[in-house]
Order: structure tokens, then sequence, then C-alpha cells
């Protein structure tokens, strides 16, 4: 096996918080072996998550031509005007036949008719120079009628090395709502709502965002070198905020996935350094020339050196420092690809970098009584703050205090709920206000 | 909450209260994906919806299918925008005439509990992560007092609707404070093809007619934000706190 190559998971977990996190510090280079279900020591009040709330629609469809020559068309991503989508056109077979390995597709042209399933067709609009495996299509239906019929034919994109054929809900998200993804947002997938309730009441903020992510592969050298295609996506007022507040206030950015970081640093990177709420399209590509803007730290899988996800990863770390934790992880057995393990690169606060001046209040004594107030606000912000205590600077001054991450004070600043006792009460408000 | 623009999902809405319901939330300027089995009614609702000026799509899914709910989920995010008001419509009787519960097939019962209580159950797991993301949504189920009061024959139904009355109460417990509520309501009897399966000698002139109970559920959606999540209501004696 290739060095630095961690073995694939070959199906779902049925147990995400059971999930392994490979913790990668990019300033020291330290490594730390966890479990999901920890992430919480990892991130601090005042961090805010960010995800990507696209579901995956079914975008593999087995096609025939009109001269019965068969094809695999894998959408890749709608148009802006919604009434186009570029595809991947695969040789005959499936899923089970390594990309690489598939037959070359029927080269196809403008008007070229394909027949997806019952009576749903799709006509070429034209074929990409690049490469002939890349095309632009129209169906014959749109809105409602569309959508049951790409339902009905359609099927979860998925590769050769799962064990067997993909179930939609397989591919979502807890949280999914518009099925822009044509391949999931694998980075989400270890998250459930135990864990997110556990984030919110450590303080740490929730914010969303709605990314087209792309196809990962078709085994074509000359049409994976142009992945991720531009891609379109959506951001909110609310999460323009909640990134706001946190990078006014120390707290770090944490993308939970690739397709995160291309939204934020794309609408970053079109507005002068700051993002905005718009709907748009990204051609962004990332890799160890880049200079983030937006983005303080990536939770994600466990990619292959030589990767263009592996390629964005440079950005948050050294080289030497993921080929080190890539090595590490293949030789203590973590699992690979969209449903495999996790890995957090992430450094310490903007306040504990000295990018944000510590506020005013940081530099109280922290006092057993300190520690104490804080533990009743972060508690009281599930329903409501104790109108006497300054809350922005306490949240602060923990995060100069330490809570783990922070400044390794260990968890005495972040009082625990008791998250496992299954009491789902008080889970605050998606944006911590 | 606020109706005009809302991005809504009804199941049941080919017919009876569903459709009422969907055409009067329609009127009010949301905009509506209604789901039923059969797609000819489908389509007649959604064209008189459109005809009328309002905005509306039909997905053709049965709700107790469970190959079925990430599609409507999906398509209907999709289509309307992620969803804010979803709306547990759609409920099945059983076999009629409604038979003892010692007569009736234990396969009967599971196809029951799989439209009336599994089916909302998979919607809003799919529809709520969502919701809560967002901080805000309302989730409807419409349940029958055949689910709080022991009717004789009603066994199937009854019991479907009096867990999916719990569920709604739950769901409210475990979801507090993330912006997503929860509302039961029981519409009432209403002169529609349900009760004319299940009671077909019931005099259909003192029955409620679908669109007045329609009209009174609006006034509850418009107002349910007043209105502590996991309630049980009953629609005909409902008014709004002034």
């Amino acid at each position: 096996m290739e060095e630095g190559v961690v073995t694939p998971a070959t199906w779902p977990r049925d147990e995400p918080l059971a999930g392994r996190l490979l913790f990668l510090d990019p300033q020291s280079g330290e490594i730390q072996d966890l479990r999901m279900r920890e992430l919480p020591r990892l991130l601090c009040s005042g961090d805010v998550l960010v995800v990507n709330d696209a579901a995956t629609l079914p975008a593999s469809l087995q096609a025939t031509t009109s001269t019965g020559e068969h094809v695999e068309v894998r959408l890749a991503g709608r148009g802006p005007n919604g009434g186009e989508w570029t595809a991947a056109l695969l040789g005959r077979g499936d899923w089970r036949t390594r990309t690489e390995e598939r037959s070359a597709p029927p080269r196809l042209t403008a008007s070229d008719l394909l027949h997806l399933g019952g009576d749903l067709t799709a006509t070429v609009r034209r074929a990409w120079s690049v490469s002939p495996r890349l095309v632009d299509l129209t169906f014959d239906r749109e809105g409602d009628a569309l959508w049951q019929a790409l339902y009905r034919h359609g099927r979860p994109v998925q590769y050769s090395h799962l064990k067997g054929p993909l179930a939609l809900w397989h591919v979502q998200t807890v949280y999914g709502a518009r099925p822009w993804a044509v391949e999931s947002p694998s980075a989400g997938l270890p998250l459930n709502w135990e864990l997110l309730g556990a984030l919110r009441r450590e303080g740490v903020a929730l914010a969303s965002l709605t990314h087209a992510a792309g196809l990962s592969s078709i085994g074509d050298s000359i049409v994976d070198a142009l992945l991720p295609l531009p891609e379109r996506f959506e951001i909110p007022e609310t999460t323009v905020d909640a990134v706001e507040r946190a990078r006014r206030e120390g707290g770090r950015v944490i993308a939970v996935g690739t397709s995160v970081v291309r939204a934020l640093e794309g609408s970053a990177g079109a507005h002068g350094g700051r993002i905005r709420a718009e709907a748009a399209v990204t051609d962004l590509r990332i890799n160890a020339q880049y200079s983030l803007r937006i983005v303080d730290g990536l939770l994600t899988g466990l990619h292959e050196p030589g990767s263009s996800h592996f390629s964005l990863l440079t950005a948050f770390a050294p080289e030497e420092a993921l080929l080190a934790a890539t090595r590490h992880a293949e030789a203590t057995g973590y699992l690979g690809h969209e449903f495999g393990d996790a890995m957090l690169i992430v450094g310490e606060t903007r306040t504990a970098r000295g990018i944000i001046p510590q506020p005013e209040l940081a530099a109280r004594r922290t006092s057993r009584e300190d520690v104490d107030g804080l533990g009743r606000l972060l508690e009281g912000s599930q329903r409501r703050r104790e109108p006497d205590v300054p809350a922005e600077p306490l949240r602060s001054s923990a995060r100069s205090m330490g809570c783990g991450q922070c400044r390794g004070g260990g968890n005495l600043r972040h009082p625990k709920p008791d998250w496992r006792s299954g009491r789902a009460r008080g889970i605050p408000r998606p944006i911590a206000v | 909450m606020k109706i005009r623009g809302t991005g809504t999902l009804i199941t049941g809405g080919s017919r009876g209260l569903g459709a009422a319901l969907a055409k009067e939330l329609a009127r009010r300027g949301a905009r509506v994906v209604v789901v039923a089995r059969g797609a000819d009614e489908l389509d007649a609702v959604v064209g008189e919806i459109r005809d009328v000026g309002g905005q509306a799509h039909g997905l053709a899914a049965d709700v107790g299918d469970k190959q079925a709910i990430y599609s409507i989920a999906g398509a209907a995010a999709d289509l309307v925008g992620p969803i804010d008001l979803l709306v547990h419509n759609a409920s099945s009787l059983g076999p009629t005439p409604l038979p003892l519960l010692l007569d009736t097939a234990c396969e009967d019962l599971e196809a029951v509990l799989a439209v009336n209580l599994i089916g909302p159950f998979r919607l809003t797991k799919a529809v709520a992560g969502s919701m809560a993301l967002r901080g805000r949504g309302l989730v409807l189920h419409i349940t029958s007092d055949a689910g709080a009061v022991a009717y004789p024959r009603w066994g199937a139904y009854g019991i479907s609707k009096a867990a999916l009355d719990h569920l709604g109460r739950i769901w409210a417990e475990e979801l507090q404070d993330t912006g997503v509520r929860f509302l039961t309501i029981d519409p009432g009897e209403m002169d529609t093809a349900m009760h004319a399966a299940a009671m077909p000698d019931a005099d259909r002139s003192v029955l409620a007619r679908p669109a007045r109970v329609a009209a009174r559920i609006a006034g509850i959606i418009a107002s349910a934000d007043a209105i502590a999540s996991g309630s049980r209501i009953e629609a005909s004696s409902w008014r709004k706190a002034s």
C-alpha cells in the first residue's frame, strides 16, 4: 500500500460518535487520538462551527443513448439559472468497478438524447472542449416533475471501496435541507444532534451555508485535474453575523468540510476579505500558497496526499505535519474516505495567538468566583443570561483562561452538562446570542 | 408565525382537510408543496392553487414508504426553499368497515402505523434538523379525538393518533429552545371521504366543512409563536388570544 494512504471505510458507521478523531495542532504539529464525542473538548466558547447544509441528491443515473449504448451519467452540478446541468460521463458499468477501470463512455455531442429511466430524457447541449466526458445537458422537464424523476431513477454517487449499494439516507447529514450536493458533504456525517447539542452547551455557535459539493473523482486524469469544478453556494445573513462575531471576539471559525472552506474563502475573496450574505459561484482553488482570510480550522476526513482535498489542507498546516499525521493515521488504523474517521486541524484561538487583543476582563483574576460565575453563565445561556453578568467579556476571559484547547487548562471552565443522560432539554439557540 | 413566503410541506394534500389547508395557506402567501399518493388528484389541487395565483408544487409519494422520505424532503426544500412549516396531515384509517381489534390483522395495524406514525417521524427527522440549524420551524400533527377517547372499532387509527400526540410532545420537549415548535391539532369531525368511509351512515349536514376548519388551522399557525410548543389544540374551540 502506498505510504500515507489510510484504509477506506467500506460502510457508514452505525454509531457516529464512536468514530475516531485525529487532532492536529498546525503550529506545534502535535497529534492527539480522540473520539468524535470528544470534539467539544477541542473547541471553545465563542468559536463558530460552520456546516454545509446541502442535502445530497441521487446524482448517478444509468442511461442509454439513442443508438442503445450504455452510459452512466453523474450529475456534477446545476448551472446558475437552474435549467442546465453539468454531468460527467462514465462507460458501461456501475460503482462496483473502480472508476479508473471503467470503459470510456460513448462520445456525445450537442443535441444527443439520453434516456435516463422511465420516460425521463435529457438533451446534450454541448460537450466540454477540454474533455468529451464532461457535458452540459438539459432535462425534458423541470420543477416538481424533474425532482420526482431524479429521485425515482437516480442513485447516490458512490465508489468501489464500498461493500454495497447506498441508500439515500446513508448520504445525508442530520441537518441537510436543499439537495444541492452531488456527493455528500461527508465531513458532517459524523455529527449528530447529541454532539451538536453538547457543542452548543459549551458556547460554540453553529452556523450554516449551502454549498453544491461536486464530484470528487471520475477516474479520468484530465477531468480529475479540473475538479472541483466551479460550485454554487449561498451564505445567509445569520452566518455572516455569527462568523463576524466570532472573529471580532477572538473565537475561531471552524469549517466542517472543504466545501465550507471554499464557500467562505470564495466569498471573502470576492469582497476584499469579508464574507457577504449572497448566492454566488466560486472557482477558488486552495493550496499551500493560499492565505486563509476567514477560516481558522477545519473538521474533515482523512485525505490522500496528492488529492485536491489534501492540497486544500496545506493551507491549514504545513505539508510535513499533514504527512506525519497521515502516516500516524495509517499506522494506527484510522479509516479514510467519506464514511471514515475525522481530523480536526486547528490552532489556538485568535486571542491566544495575539491576533485579537485580549479584552480588558481577560486580565481579571481567575478566582473561584469567576469560574463559578462563568459556569452559571454558560448554563444560563441555554435559557437566559444572568442580567448582572457582563456576558461578552466573561466569554472572552474563558478563552484566555483556557478550555483544554485554548490554553491547556482542562475542562474546568467549561462545566460539562450531562449530555449522556439523554436529557435533551435546553439545547441553546443555533446562533449564540 | 408569518405564513406569507413560508416554505410549507403538507402531506395528504390531495383531498379533504389537506387539500383545503394547502389552498388556504397558499391563499395567504405560503409557498406550498403538497404530497399525496394519487398524482391526478394532486395535480388538480396544485392546478387550482396556481390558477388563482398561488405557489404550489405536487409530489406523488406515500409517506408510509421509507424510500420516499428523503426524496420528499429534498425535492420540497429545493422547490420552495428550506421548509419552515411541515404539516403531517396524511392519515390512513385501515380497513373499512372498521373492525374490532380482535379481528384486526396485525399487518393492517402495521400499515396504519406506517402512515400515521412512522411516516411523520421519518419526515420530521429529515426536515427538523435543518429547522433547528436555522433556528426556526413549525411542525403540525393533525390528530383526532379517536387518539384521546377509546372508541370501539377505531383501534388501529386511534392507537396511531394517540402515539402521534405523544410523539409531538416528546419532539417539543427535546427541541425546546431550538426555535423548532410542535403543535398537535384535532380538527374535529369533518365532511370528508375518510369520515364517510368510517361512518357511512353519519348525517353529513352536521359535519364541518374542511375549508372552514382549514381557515381556523391557518389562524392557529399564524398565532403559533404564542402557543406553547407541544400543545394539543382542538380547532373547534380555539380562539385567538386578544
